[in-house]
């Protein structure tokens, strides 16, 4: 299927929308009416057609416009990419597993030639077309891991797996919930999960940690987990938290269906072959309230989950401030009908 | 008593004097002389002569420690003026330190993180080093916003001494950075921080 792919914005004057078509398949992250943490883990395999889980890696109608906020970020902050020096045959896994995914799902869009250790590498939608060695860093105009992350939508990071923990240790990160990757690198995984609030608690990150570090190559794994961010903004970083911060202060009943987006992380887990390392895909899809109505399930759901969400929960995930706002907003489209088990529209 | 239950944070877990070392290299800064002295109480003192002992006194110079430390009569005793050239001298005793040498850290969580990342930086690994926190609590602590980093936080919210943004010292540390994370308190409404508050005496 060929995409037409949006020319639009993530920040300024904010003219990302989603077409109706990809509305209906915006992956909803809540298969009830309350949310808690929990090991919510799956495997990644191919679901249903016109659904986000159709192509492993999920390449969209805002794919253009993605790559060139990203391209934006990076001129700005180039620390939003960083390698550590050890990482390098796990940058050309990653590479190898995008440049595959996106030629063989998207073939009218990205084609992958090889030829022995000599590869082509083309991508219509933004105009490259480029041959290079594998292996081979210098034939490459920036490091593998940046140069494919560059198309290619979602965050990216590579995590080490040794002394029976998983180690942050490079990562191309512009379109993060409020985190640091240039203050996490180096983390292992008890370390850079250390401001979740309950989850340590419960024993969440235990059990998710075990089940990582036994997954296997050829069987990714994934989980969508959520937030909600004030306009279609991707780069909600903490370095810039002084800049979009004060959007949360622009919230009113009269715009808050416009405003307000549910902000949906589908995140995928894979082994990666030389290396052993887990590439951790975090790609990111946004909603307006106004789109996201349009589902009446999904319409139904969303202000009985923001009911019961836990104060802590509220707090970390930056809600205190607009959580009654939206919760009237959306209680007009409540009309206390029992829902339907699962996430995927009635 | 620093606050506890912060997962990025290295556990300090005491100078414990290692019998199998053949060499102890003791960086210590202000109250982390106790630290050394009080192993010496404790245990046979051989490992002295064995030892050499880098010290910052900073803000305890009042009550010469270094006295006491140079009495132990260590292999080697050497006594910086401030940090900067303690961490010269640091590279140079690390870039000719041999199999066996076990390295440890005594003083505030500032420069215990400033000595292991010069560590960290000659392929340490930080768990193999000793750390024991003595004197202030105060922390060390970077602004996530422009990435300077202040020394010695003692409240929160305080200033960036870089950009001035006021800022919350979250619970979070980067053992790569040897600081705390600190994020602007008042983004969403500027103007509204409140009164720093002594948190990290």
């Amino acid at each position: 299927m060929t995409i037409t792919f949006r020319s639009e914005t993530f920040r300024d004057d904010f003219t990302f929308r989603n077409s109706l078509y990809n509305i209906r398949r915006f992956p909803f992250p809540f298969d009830r009416d309350e949310y808690m943490y929990s090991v919510n883990m799956e495997p990644h395999i191919r679901g249903k057609a016109d659904s986000v889980f159709e192509n492993l890696i999920d390449v969209d109608e805002h794919y253009v416009a993605e790559m060139q906020d990203r391209a934006m970020v990076l001129k700005e902050d180039p620390l939003r990419c960083q390698a550590l020096p050890h990482m390098m045959a796990a940058q050309w896994d990653v590479l190898e597993l995008l440049m595959e995914h996106q030629a063989q799902d998207y073939p009218e869009h990205f084609t992958l030639e090889k030829n022995g250790d000599r590869w082509r590498w083309i991508n219509r939608p933004m105009g490259i077309d480029d041959t290079f060695t594998f292996g081979d860093p210098s034939t490459l105009p920036y490091p593998p891991m940046e140069y494919i992350t560059r198309q290619a939508q979602g965050d990216f990071c590579i995590v080490d797996q040794r002394d029976n923990n998983l180690w942050m240790d490079a990562g191309m990160v512009t379109t993060q919930a409020d985190w640091s990757l240039d203050f996490d690198i180096g983390m292992n995984f008890m370390e850079w999960h250390g401001p979740v609030p309950l989850a340590h608690q419960i024993g969440v990150f235990d059990r998710a940690l075990k089940f990582l570090l036994n997954l296997q190559q050829g069987k990714p794994t994934r989980r969508l987990n959520w937030t909600m961010t004030v306009n279609p903004r991707l780069d909600t970083s903490p370095e810039n938290y002084h800049k979009w911060g004060p959007d949360r202060t622009t919230v009113t009943p009269e715009n808050v269906g416009e405003k307000m987006h549910l902000r949906v992380e589908l995140q995928s887990l894979w082994r990666l072959p030389r290396s052993n390392a887990i590439l951790f895909v975090i790609r990111c899809y946004l909603i307006s309230l106004d789109e996201l109505v349009t589902v009446p399930k999904w319409g139904r759901r969303l202000p009985r989950v923001l009911k019961s969400l836990p104060p802590e929960i509220v707090d970390y995930k930056g809600l205190t401030r607009n959580r009654p706002i939206m919760i009237d907003w959306l209680a007009k489209y409540d009309d206390g009908a029992p829902t339907s088990a699962g996430i995927y529209p009635d | 008593m620093l606050v506890q239950g912060i997962k990025s944070r290295p556990e300090y877990k005491g100078l414990d004097i290692d019998p199998h070392a053949k060499r102890h290299l003791f960086v210590l800064e202000g109250e982390g002389a106790a630290a050394l002295t009080a192993q010496v109480e404790l245990k046979d003192t051989d490992f002295l002569a064995k030892s050499e002992i880098l010290y910052l006194a900073a803000g305890a110079a009042p009550k010469a420690y270094d006295v006491v430390l140079s009495a132990l009569s260590p292999d080697v005793f050497w006594q910086a003026p401030t940090l900067q050239p303690l961490l010269f001298r640091l590279r140079a005793c690390l870039e000719q330190a041999q199999m066996g040498t076990r390295l440890y850290i005594a003083g505030t969580e500032g420069f215990i993180g400033q000595i292991m990342q010069v560590a960290l930086e000659f392929g340490i690994d930080f768990n193999s080093i000793h750390t024991e926190h003595r004197g202030s609590t105060a922390r060390r602590v970077q602004c996530v916003h422009c990435k300077g980093i202040t020394d010695n936080v003692t409240t929160s919210p305080f200033a960036c001494t870089h950009c001035g943004l006021p800022l919350l010292v979250r619970d979070h540390y980067s053992r790569r950075l040897g600081a705390f994370q600190g994020v602007n308190i008042d983004a969403e409404e500027p103007g509204t921080a409140p009164a720093p508050e002594e948190m990290f005496p």
